[in-house]
């Protein structure tokens, strides 16, 4: 069954940044795009178990601060070296200065 | 602690796997992620600037020295471009690798191919290797990056500042590429899709080679290996040296990067060509920060590590002793003392990697 969970509040990310993220055993992570909007993604890395949440976002980019391997989180899509496998990304929404990300 | 088997498919590697040293997560010094973020910003002109310079300088030498050729005076000319051909490529290859040298993609990418041919890599190959070396810096078993192996084999390293072992192995290597094909060890690590690439950057490197010794034959002369080719063996020895003050003589096995890793100051001239990498410390703790950017890091962090060496001479005459002192025993290291500012060492797989107690708990 998917939910609706209530990750954060919409000022808790400064723009063009993320944070971390974690519920039932399953960490995320959750972005604030330079244009206002919010995404999320799975909390990890696919290239190793390393949480994402110290990259830095450029743009639509996020890069795994472990050896720079880059994905575009609106898609998950892997754009550089050495991530080839894509991220899973989750729906989001925003209401009343909240963000809520929808889990399965 | 039983002789180190360094191979990546022996049991040294297994038992760091199987006691978590191996991925595991490292000590890194805390700064706030505001400071931590302006940190890492990427930008261009740094980049430009140098690259300018950079390959400004190399004409500029290889100019004088063919226009002074054959005489002796054109010594020093080549000597100088070779430096900036064999050593400087070594630290845009690892830079435009990480994709920290420029913002721009394209730029980074450009960069990293024509110091992948300077430095004799595949580009193709040499992408996904050094990802290890940060994954499991100095793992005994796990990092196929480490310079100095215990006990050190004094023969080889010196034959290093000379490029020898290293183009040795390439040319076998880029002609397998071009003509047969990925080497199984490299499918090993190289993912499928990357395969077509190696084969085409070792054809280009072929056909480049190729065209200078037949240049050189045509001419009678080995003018266009003092340009393409000989610069990788007379101007390694920059890159060499200090590449083996990254690690050497400190701690393997362990998980905190001030025990296994080297910051030196060095003078204006060695940082341009080794493009900051001296602080090495701060870069493989926090590898997303830019070459430009590694003197703040330092200054932002320095309270947490040890005392930075004072110059390379200082550096060497600390590292050398202690290479001699492993041949007697591989077990010897140098652990440098931390400031009063800094946090404990994190060591709690050290005992367990050397096979003296279980791991601790995470
Ligand atoms: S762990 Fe993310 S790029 Fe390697």
């Amino acid at each position: 069954m998917t939910e609706w969970i209530d990750a954060c509040a919409t000022d808790d990310i400064d723009a063009e940044d993320l944070i971390r993220f974690d519920h039932g055993g399953a960490t995320y992570a959750i972005y604030h795009a330079p244009d206002g909007d919010f995404f999320a993604t799975a909390g990890k890395c696919t290239h190793e178990d390393v949480h994402l949440s110290n990259g830095l976002v450029m743009d639509y980019v996020i890069e795994c601060p472990k050896h720079n391997g880059q994905f575009d989180y609106r898609t998950g899509e892997a754009k550089r070296a050495p991530v080839c496998v894509n991220l899973k990304t989750y729906p989001v929404k925003v209401e009343g200065g909240r963000v809520f990300i929808q889990v399965a | 602690m039983s002789k180190r088997d360094y191979s990546l498919l022996g049991p040294d590697g297994a038992r760091a796997v199987a006691t978590g040293l191996a991925a595991a997560e490292w000590y890194h010094t805390d700064v706030p992620r505001k400071e931590m973020k302006a940190l890492m910003q990427r930008s261009d002109a740094p980049a430009i600037r140098d690259t300018l310079l950079l390959f400004g300088l190399m004409a500029g030498f290889a100019g004088i020295g063919i226009y002074l050729w054959p005489s002796w005076y054109s010594a020093p000319f080549w000597l100088a471009y070779g430096v900036l051909y064999g050593s400087a490529s070594d630290s845009r290859w690892h830079e435009a690798g990480h994709g920290t040298a420029f913002k721009t993609p394209w730029m980074n990418n450009a960069l990293y191919e024509v110091a992948s041919f300077m430095i004799m890599r595949n580009s193709a190959t040499w992408r996904w290797s050094h990802a290890r070396h940060h994954t499991d810096t100095y793992i005994v078993g796990r990092d196929p990056e480490i310079a100095i192996m215990r006990p050190p084999a004094f023969a080889k390293l010196i034959a290093a500042f000379f490029g020898l072992p290293d183009v040795a192995a390439f040319f076998p290597r880029m002609l397998y590429n071009a003509f047969i094909g990925v080497h199984p060890s490299e499918k090993t690590f190289v993912p499928e899709s990357e395969w077509p690439k190696v084969v085409r950057v070792a054809r280009i490197s072929t056909a480049i080679y190729a065209a200078t010794f037949a240049l050189a034959l045509w001419m009678g002369s080995i003018l266009p290996l003092m340009v393409i080719g000989l610069p990788r063996l007379y101007g390694a020895w920059h890159h060499v040296m200090t590449g083996l003050l990254q690690h050497g003589g400190l701690a393997d096995n362990v998980i905190d990067h001030r025990l296994n890793s080297r910051t030196v100051y060095m003078n204006p001239v060695s940082r341009f060509i080794y493009w900051n990498m001296n602080y090495h410390v701060e870069h493989h703790m926090f590898p997303m920060v830019p070459y430009h950017a590694l003197p703040r890091l330092h200054a932002a962090i320095k309270h947490d590590l040890p005392a930075p060496n004072t110059s390379i001479a200082q550096a060497f005459a600390e590292m050398w002793p202690a290479l001699k002192r492993q041949l007697a025993s591989e077990e010897y290291f140098l652990k440098r003392d931390l400031p009063a500012t800094a946090k404990p060492y994190r060591e709690d797989f050290h005992l367990a990697a050397l096979g003296a107690a279980p791991a601790a708990a995470e």
